[in-house]
């Protein structure tokens, strides 16, 4: 009982100062993101480019997933979407790399809405097997003759990767990171500002109760089908991103395994967590690349084993364990101070 | 026509597959009430078991039933070592399971037998049947062998005790321990009889499709959404929505979307079948208690 009292009586102060290094801890990091690409090899800088794409990506499905508690096993399929929107107008318009961004979120926005209106009323298994149906065709539709005009077919399409602008002295695998960056950056901040508000908590609420949320006044239908349309948007700027560095979209670089991916990197991260999205991305991005030393078979046998480990032993994700670590480190100094 | 009707029996032939795994499905679902997405991979792993076994020099039929054996006890393991410790209610963290396994089998497969296309043979002879074009043996013999299990699986359920305490423990799990039902053995069971039922199944696709780790991505969507429109608790409906796919497939990607889309039929089957009508053709209707 003595031990709460003295650190109930000046919560406030500890509370701040915690802030305040979490302000500062934040800014270090983007400091040490930015300096990154020039610390380090193009090809490595490359790999980086992407961890913060799959970043995105995680963080549009954790939106949708962890927070608003709706399955997606589907959503290679919005990021393909966001690609091939990037690769087209690249390529076939000769628009510029920058334009395709907006435009593959806008499109992957309308697109996620209107999928989430009829999976409005589908829930759990079901809304899982729906979203899996639409990973597992995608492919299939990218590869439709009817569209071949556009799509390249088979073959893909192939993308010139963007050169720095005004003059900066960069490569264009350095630029592109620190695009990257900025917009990985613009759609966090998004991202905290939408999950920590008002929508965030009806979200919560929803996944967590959906029959107290309505009867709270929650617009049920509009936020759950709004979430996907969000979440959607999130993947589909990845996906633009996405094929900008890999220079390349082909329909069998999005099969379901990307979707089985991107589920895999949202529970190791930690689902419902919004620093969790960083924390998967590096799982996704270099443990199948170490892996594949072992065997082609080695990245696939892990994402599994990590699948369900993590839902046995670890259900919060690598973020979790984090702040649970912290948490008793954090109990346990004061008490050693007072025993000692 | 004659194009028509070849269309329509070569896909009553792949709907008996897709009414096989849909079979699978459904007996997982009764015991459980869970949608099982490893279940194609379970099959297909058992499939390269009886390959290994086939190639080891073992007779047809005799792999045949130890590979139907061996799913047996893979399901019942997978149930009594992993979904029985798992203490959630969570269908996200069940889903997240079911993936896991899916993606366990398919790489141990690839990792095992290597991800180059093998041919499986078939029990039933070459050749034309009757000298008709429309079907060939392997066909009409997996037709048989789908029609075969779904009778034997039905007299099971209803003849024997172990079929009745199995449906009880399904229905009413807390009564059923109550008299004497070993509940989670039951569970176990149900698992190892749709593992069992999965292998027939992957056993009879392997000589059309070729054995491959990725064969039954595709047919696992064909037979959910078989299940579905069949009533996803009804095995009966599972058998005849199995047949219907086959066929709308076969049909619909001749004449309608080409064969490029056959999955997006697939697709719309399964969103078209959830929205306008869950419970399927023979499904009963889930009533939830606020």
């Amino acid at each position: 009982m003595s031990a709460v009292v003295p650190a109930a009586a000046n919560s406030l102060s500890p509370a701040a100062s915690r802030q305040r290094l979490q302000w500062i801890g934040l800014a270090v990091l983007l400091i040490a993101a930015c300096a990154l690409p020039f610390l380090v090899s193009n090809y490595r800088t490359f790999q980086f480019t992407l961890v913060l794409v799959y970043a995105i990506a995680l963080l549009g499905l954790n939106i949708l997933t962890g927070y608003n508690g709706q399955i997606s096993l589907g959503h290679g399929a919005f990021y393909a979407i966001g690609a091939y929107v990037a690769a087209i107008m690249m390529d076939r318009f000769g628009m510029p790399y920058w334009s395709t961004v907006p435009i593959a979120g806008a499109l992957c926005l309308v697109v996620g809405f209107l999928f989430g209106l009829p999976a409005l009323r589908l829930e759990g298994h079901y809304l899982a097997l729906a979203t899996f149906a639409l990973g597992v065709t995608m492919p299939q539709l990218l590869k439709n003759k009817a569209v071949e005009k556009w799509t390249g077919g088979v073959q893909g399409i192939v993308i010139v990767k963007p050169d720095a602008p005004f003059g900066l002295k960069l490569s264009p695998d350095q630029w592109l990171y620190l695009f990257t960056l900025a917009i990985t950056v613009v759609m966090f901040v998004i991202g905290w500002n939408l999950i920590r508000g008002r929508v965030g908590r009806a979200l919560v609420a929803i996944r967590d109760h959906p029959i107290a949320a309505s009867a709270m006044g929650i617009d049920t239908a509009r936020y759950k089908s709004l979430a996907f349309g969000v979440s959607a948007m999130y993947t589909g700027i990845a996906g633009s991103l996405g094929a900008i560095a890999i220079q390349f979209v082909a329909p069998d670089s999005f099969a379901v395994g990307l979707s089985i991916g991107l589920l895999t990197g949202i529970v190791i991260g930690g689902l419902a967590s919004i620093p969790g999205a960083i924390f998967g991305a590096i799982f996704i991005q270099f443990i199948p690349n170490i892996a594949d030393h072992i065997s082609k078979a080695a990245p696939w046998a892990i994402y599994g084993i990590f699948l369900i480990g993590f839902m046995f032993l670890m259900p919060m994700g690598i973020n979790g364990a984090i702040r649970l670590g912290w948490a008793r480190l954090r109990h346990r100094i004061p008490a050693q101070q007072k025993g000692g | 026509m004659e194009a028509f009707l070849h269309q329509v029996i070569g896909g009553l032939a792949t709907g008996g597959i897709y009414a096989s795994v849909a079979l699978a499905l459904v007996m997982i679902h009764q015991a459980t009430h869970l949608l099982n997405f490893a279940q194609g991979e379970m099959a297909m792993f058992s499939t390269y078991i009886a390959w290994a076994l086939i190639n080891a020099g073992v007779p047809y039929w005799a792999a045949f039933f130890l590979t139907i054996a061996f799913a047996f006890v893979l399901g019942l393991a997978i149930q009594h070592f992993v979904m029985r410790n798992i203490r959630t209610t969570s269908v996200l963290q069940l889903v997240i399971v079911f993936i896991g396994l899916l993606v366990i089998f398919n790489s141990v497969a690839g990792w095992i037998f290597t991800y180059t296309i093998k041919v499986f043979p078939s029990p039933f002879p070459k050749g034309a049947l009757w000298g008709q074009k429309y079907l060939s043996p392997h066909e009409l013999g997996a037709i048989c062998v789908t029609l075969v299990v779904l009778t034997l699986l039905w007299a099971f359920f209803r003849f024997t005790s172990l079929g009745l305490a199995m449906r009880a423990a399904a229905q009413n799990p807390g009564s059923s321990r109550l008299v004497g039902i070993r509940v989670a053995w039951m569970l176990a069971l149900g698992w190892g009889l749709a593992a069992a039922v999965g292998a027939v199944a992957g056993m009879m696709v392997a000589p059309i499709v070729y054995l491959d780790p990725n064969m039954m991505a595709g047919i696992l969507l064909y037979a959910f959404a078989a299940a579905l429109i069949g009533g996803i608790d009804s095995p009966g409906g599972a058998v005849l929505g199995g047949f219907l796919v086959g066929v709308l497939e076969n049909v619909l990607g001749a004449y309608v979307v080409g064969n490029e889309l056959k999955l997006g039929v697939a697709l719309v089957l399964i969103i078209g079948v959830l929205l306008v009508k869950p419970s399927g053709l023979f499904g009963s209707v889930q009533v939830t208690r606020v």
